[in-house]
């Protein structure tokens, strides 16, 4: 299959460089999990397309994502720091070292759905602080959540999608429908046909893409931004696709789906479909091909160096971090931590 | 998948087979779903996969993904169809796949679950079941290694139980499953695979407290996975010369406060751990039974070794959160060296 449309060839080498990078770095991140270096992973294999197309269609200088725990493509897009993201599976700090404030990457949720309405505050916060219901030539400042099929089961999403209806607050729900929440297909996950089906309910516009066309996503994402900047409200998106890989290192998919299935599956493979529209229309050869490789290798190899040489935190910032003021409770129990900790 | 029909036929009464703490609960739901018709099993990822910690594993194979089925992903739905289908005459033992995904359910659980019976003077009893993953220990991502107990005590018209080893599993989720009231049933998830010996046919009184090693010196009270670290512990305070007793609490609400007391009158010093925050954390609840049953025989307040108020930390924070043998120890040489002033 063709992917929708042609970009230009630089942006779409672009995307082909930021898609095989996250890649390898998937790829890469369940062999350390093997090898011992981080305890546990949830890969994205499969969905790099959904995550590069749609990453890209935002401006992280102004709008703010909202990820889950499997958002590593997205995070990639918006320039993350690479070891600061992984140190969350390293189990080095939950959400990430990454500087949620500074790169508008709120940090990873591991509630699923716990983000989603976030998005709506934050959303509807940039048009309160407009203070004009207008929103001028610049558009308001909008935010992208991310959520999967099974997530769109909880009762938060329901709410999330009525609130930011009402209020028309500017905000993108982004849907990476991947087949499966764990063991649990999504034909008796999502009843209605679509999560995408939904937003006729809300009164809200909604688009289903090929989510292993990364152009199409990338489209999609950019009319919905287009759409929420211009203060028309939400807009939803659901992004067909498939999880490739086990839900997380410690997961056996031989349990629940066949082999066969997740064959047939990998012939959407979103890198081999963007390589393709390279070599065909742009007559791109094997030179570019495997140099984004190498760089994406390399790359790899530098993050693994970099989570490697990450040591633990120390152990007071447990307590510091749980206030902006601390509490005299707590202050003693740090103390008593520091004590015991150096008698042990 | 084990059942009574695999086991060794010489499974007798007072024989005992090994079983890890999964293997024992996995048993008990299998016998639980033969014996009682109105038994259901659900939750997420519990049927065809047999739940991530497969303590479901292989229950929907023999009993129907009627009996025994997926949900989708929600917790509050979950539990707020538990409570329809106790009103319809069927005995619900949902799951919520790990411990901090019980939160998205509490509106259920504490509105509706634990008050119905009282809302219905008594006509519309909630026999449900709700097992939970709980504690840390294992490493995993936020919101795996929490430590609802004292959340769920304080809630009126919940019971609350936790099993510390696999034969306490096997007896105690049989005996829940049976209750007429709800019962947050918290699995210790670090201890899942841990194998030990299992009386099936004898797991002496379900109700209480019981003391899992005799002791002279001081009272260690734990559950869930702190059992067995207070264990470790008594050993190595024995190479010093200290009498340790164990008491496993079992049962977080009703708290056995003679249990208690029998325990500490005897040994006039007591030590509570627990893996939650310390403010508000049942250890508090434990220190106060003990005070009032015990006030005039105590040679020394009673020790809280705890976790801190901090959110549960990422793995590599872990060891330096839990009660480790070191804080424990310091805890008892606490209630030891005190001196009346
Ligand atoms: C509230 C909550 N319940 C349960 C879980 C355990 N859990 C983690 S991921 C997952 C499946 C999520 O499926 P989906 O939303 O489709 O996202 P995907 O994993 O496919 O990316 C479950 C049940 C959780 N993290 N949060
Ligand atoms: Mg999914």
């Amino acid at each position: 299959m063709p992917l929708v449309s042609t970009p230009p060839e630089d942006e779409l080498k672009r995307l082909y460089t930021l898609l095989t990078t996250v890649r390898q770095l998937d790829l890469a991140a369940v062999r350390w999990q093997r090898q011992g270096v981080i305890p546990g992973y949830a890969p994205m294999l499969g969905q790099e397309a959904a995550q590069v197309g749609s990453g890209c269609a935002v401006d992280p200088s102004r709008d703010f994502v909202f990820p889950t725990y499997r958002e590593m493509g997205v995070a990639k897009a918006l320039g993350v720091d690479m070891v600061e993201y992984m140190s969350t599976h390293k189990a080095t700090w939950h959400g990430g070292l990454y500087n949620p404030a500074q790169t508008h990457l709120a940090p990873i949720q591991a509630v699923v759905a716990g983000s989603v309405l976030h998005a709506v505050g934050w959303a509807q916060g940039q048009v309160i602080k407009h203070a004009d219901t207008n929103p001028g030539p610049d558009g308001f400042n909008i935010a992208l959540t991310y959520f999967g099929d099974g997530a769109s089961s909880q009762g938060d999403v329901h709410e999330a999608m009525n609130f930011a209806a009402i209020m028309k607050s500017p905000v993108i729900f982004f849907v990476q429908n991947n087949g499966w929440a764990i063991s649990v297909p999504t034909d008796r996950q999502v009843a209605g046909g679509s999560v995408a089906a939904r937003a006729a309910g809300y009164g809200m516009p909604a688009e289903q893409v090929d989510g292993n066309d990364v152009v199409a996503v990338l489209e999609a994402t950019r009319r919905a931004v287009a759409h929420a900047r211009a203060g028309n409200g939400p807009m939803l998106i659901e992004a067909m696709t498939y999880r490739l890989g086990p839900h997380s290192t410690s997961d056996d998919p031989g349990r629940y789906r066949t082999l066969a299935e997740e064959q047939s599956a990998q012939n959407a493979d979103p890198l081999q479909r963007c390589e393709r529209v390279l070599r065909e229309r742009f007559g791109v050869t094997d030179h570019f091909f495997q140099a984004a490789l190498a760089d994406a290798e390399a790359e790899a190899e530098q993050v693994r160096a970099g989570v490697v040489a990450l040591g633990p935190r120390p152990g007071h910032e447990m307590f510091e971090f749980v206030f902006q003021e601390m509490t005299p409770a707590l202050a003693a129990q740090a103390a008593s931590w520091r004590e015991e900790s150096e008698h042990a | 998948m084990l059942d009574a029909t695999t086991l060794n036929p010489a499974q007798e009464r007072g024989a005992t087979v090994e079983l890890s703490m999964q293997a024992a609960l996995n048993l008990a739901l299998a016998e639980t779903l033969d014996e009682d018709p109105k038994a259901l099993i659900f939750g997420e990822d519990v049927g065809r996969l047999g739940g991530v910690f497969r303590v479901t594993d292989g229950l929907q194979e023999r009993f129907g993904a009627t009996r025994v089925f997926d949900t989708p992903l929600a917790e509050s739905g979950i539990l707020g169809m538990s409570v329809g289908l106790a009103m319809a005459g069927f005995h619900p033992i949902p799951e919520v796949q790990f411990d901090g995904f019980a939160y998205p359910a509490v509106n259920q659980i504490i509105c509706q679950i634990g008050r119905m019976n009282y809302r219905s003077r008594g006509t519309l009893p909630m026999p449900i079941t709700l097992r939970v993953p709980s504690f840390g220990g294992i490493r995993a991502p936020e919101h795996h290694g929490e430590s609802l107990e004292a959340m769920f005590a304080h809630v009126p018209g919940l019971k609350v139980v936790s099993p510390s080893d696999p034969q306490q599993a096997y007896h105690l989720l049989k005996y829940a499953a049976q209750r007429p009231d709800p019962v947050i049933f918290m699995e210790p998830k670090s201890r899942y695979w841990q194998k030990a010996q299992v009386n099936l046919h004898d797991g002496g009184t379900p109700e209480g407290a019981r003391v899992a090693r005799p002791g002279r010196h001081l009272t260690l009270i734990a559950w869930g996975a702190m059992v067995s670290r207070c264990l470790q512990v008594a050993e190595l305070a024995e190479e010093d010369g200290i009498d340790v007793e164990v008491l496993d609490l079992r049962w977080l609400k009703p708290i056995d406060a003679e249990g208690l007391a029998a325990s500490v009158a005897k040994t006039r010093r007591a030590v509570v751990v627990h893996e939650g925050p310390r403010t508000s954390g049942l250890g508090a609840e434990v220190a106060a039974l003990v005070t009032e049953e015990c006030f005039n025989t105590l040679k020394a307040p009673v020790e809280r070794v705890t976790g801190f108020d901090v959110p549960y930390p990422s793995g590599d924070l872990e060891d330096e959160y839990l009660p480790g043998i070191d804080r424990i120890l310091f805890g008892i040489q606490r209630v030891l060296e005190h001196r009346r002033g």
